[in-house]
């Protein structure tokens, strides 16, 4: 398979080395990792960055997740990039708005390695 | 957003105990792989050392707090990232979203709870030498859970 390159965004640099970790565990083979800590911080990462896919989280500081999922529906280079949001945010109404402004996936923290194989490889095209 | 009396009244009429307890028992055997159990009374000292807080405003608002000495805090962060959780700023990240996930844990098992409550983002005190008093005074409850022999406290404060 492919190698790819992953953006992860997210206020705990813990978690995002938890994100990474669990890619790599889905045996998804990563050439390049870009980390942000912020929806503002993450466009601004897809300015000089081209990525295969996009984690997100909810809460957090400067630019909330939900927001950058709408934002990003601007930057040329990541139009059509799946995203999936990985959050603590489990509520219907979060899903559905997440959803409704791009994201093509939905997990909730905690979450073990198999469900982000489960819900990553898929939009990645490829079978579980 | 202001408290809806509704959970305010279901916090002091359910015991929600059972259910804090149930959702940082399965963040920690999730994220962590561990399993940790309610502590007996003589191992209730759970010394904040760490404490990570995180606020709930709408339909609950208070704050949950998680609260464990400095060398628990060291052994939760090397659970989640391995040897390689050395510095202090590590330690208090991984608290953080170890209390994080509680709280929105918690909040997720709370049938329409979890659509009317926002979660703030965590923020972590280190150094034991301060007190805490949150403005939340109302209904609270706390578990101490032991993780690796180790005392961990996770309180609830609720508006009311």
């Amino acid at each position: 398979m492919d190698k790819i390159r992953a953006l992860i965004v997210d206020d705990s640099s813990v978690m995002r080395k938890i994100v990474e970790r669990s890619l790599r565990q889905a045996g998804i083979e990563l050439e390049k990792v870009v980390e942000a800590s912020n929806g503002a911080e993450a466009l601004a990462a897809l300015q000089s960055n081209v990525v295969d896919l996009i984690l997100c989280d909810i809460n957090m500081p400067v630019m909330d997740g939900l927001e950058f999922v709408r934002q990003v529906a601007t930057v040329d280079s990541a139009k059509g990039v799946p995203i999936v949001m990985i959050t603590t945010e489990g509520s219907e109404s979060h899903v559905v708005e997440a959803l409704t402004a791009g994201a093509r996936g939905y997990i909730r923290k905690p979450f073990t390695p198999d469900q982000v194989k489960e819900h990553v490889l898929p939009v990645l095209g490829r079978k579980v | 957003m202001s408290t809806d009396t509704s959970f305010a009244t279901r916090s002091h009429e359910e015991n929600w105990l059972p259910v804090l307890v149930l959702a940082v028992e399965e963040v920690f055997e999730i994220m962590l792989g561990c399993r940790v159990k309610p502590a007996g009374e003589s191992e209730h000292k759970a010394h904040g050392e760490f404490t990570a807080m995180v606020g709930l405003a709408g339909a609950l608002c208070g704050v949950l707090t998680v609260s464990c000495d400095g060398e628990t805090a060291r052994q939760v962060a090397k659970r989640m990232l391995g040897d390689t959780a050395d510095s202090e700023d590590q330690v208090a990240d991984a608290l953080g979203e170890i209390c994080n996930m509680v709280a929105g844990n918690f909040k997720n098992k709370l049938a329409g709870t979890d659509e009317r409550c926002l979660l703030s983002v965590p923020t972590v005190i280190s150094g034991g030498q301060y007190s805490f008093r949150s403005l939340a005074e109302g209904n609270s409850m706390e578990a101490v859970l032991l993780f690796e022999g180790s005392p961990v406290a996770v309180r609830l404060q609720l508006q009311t």
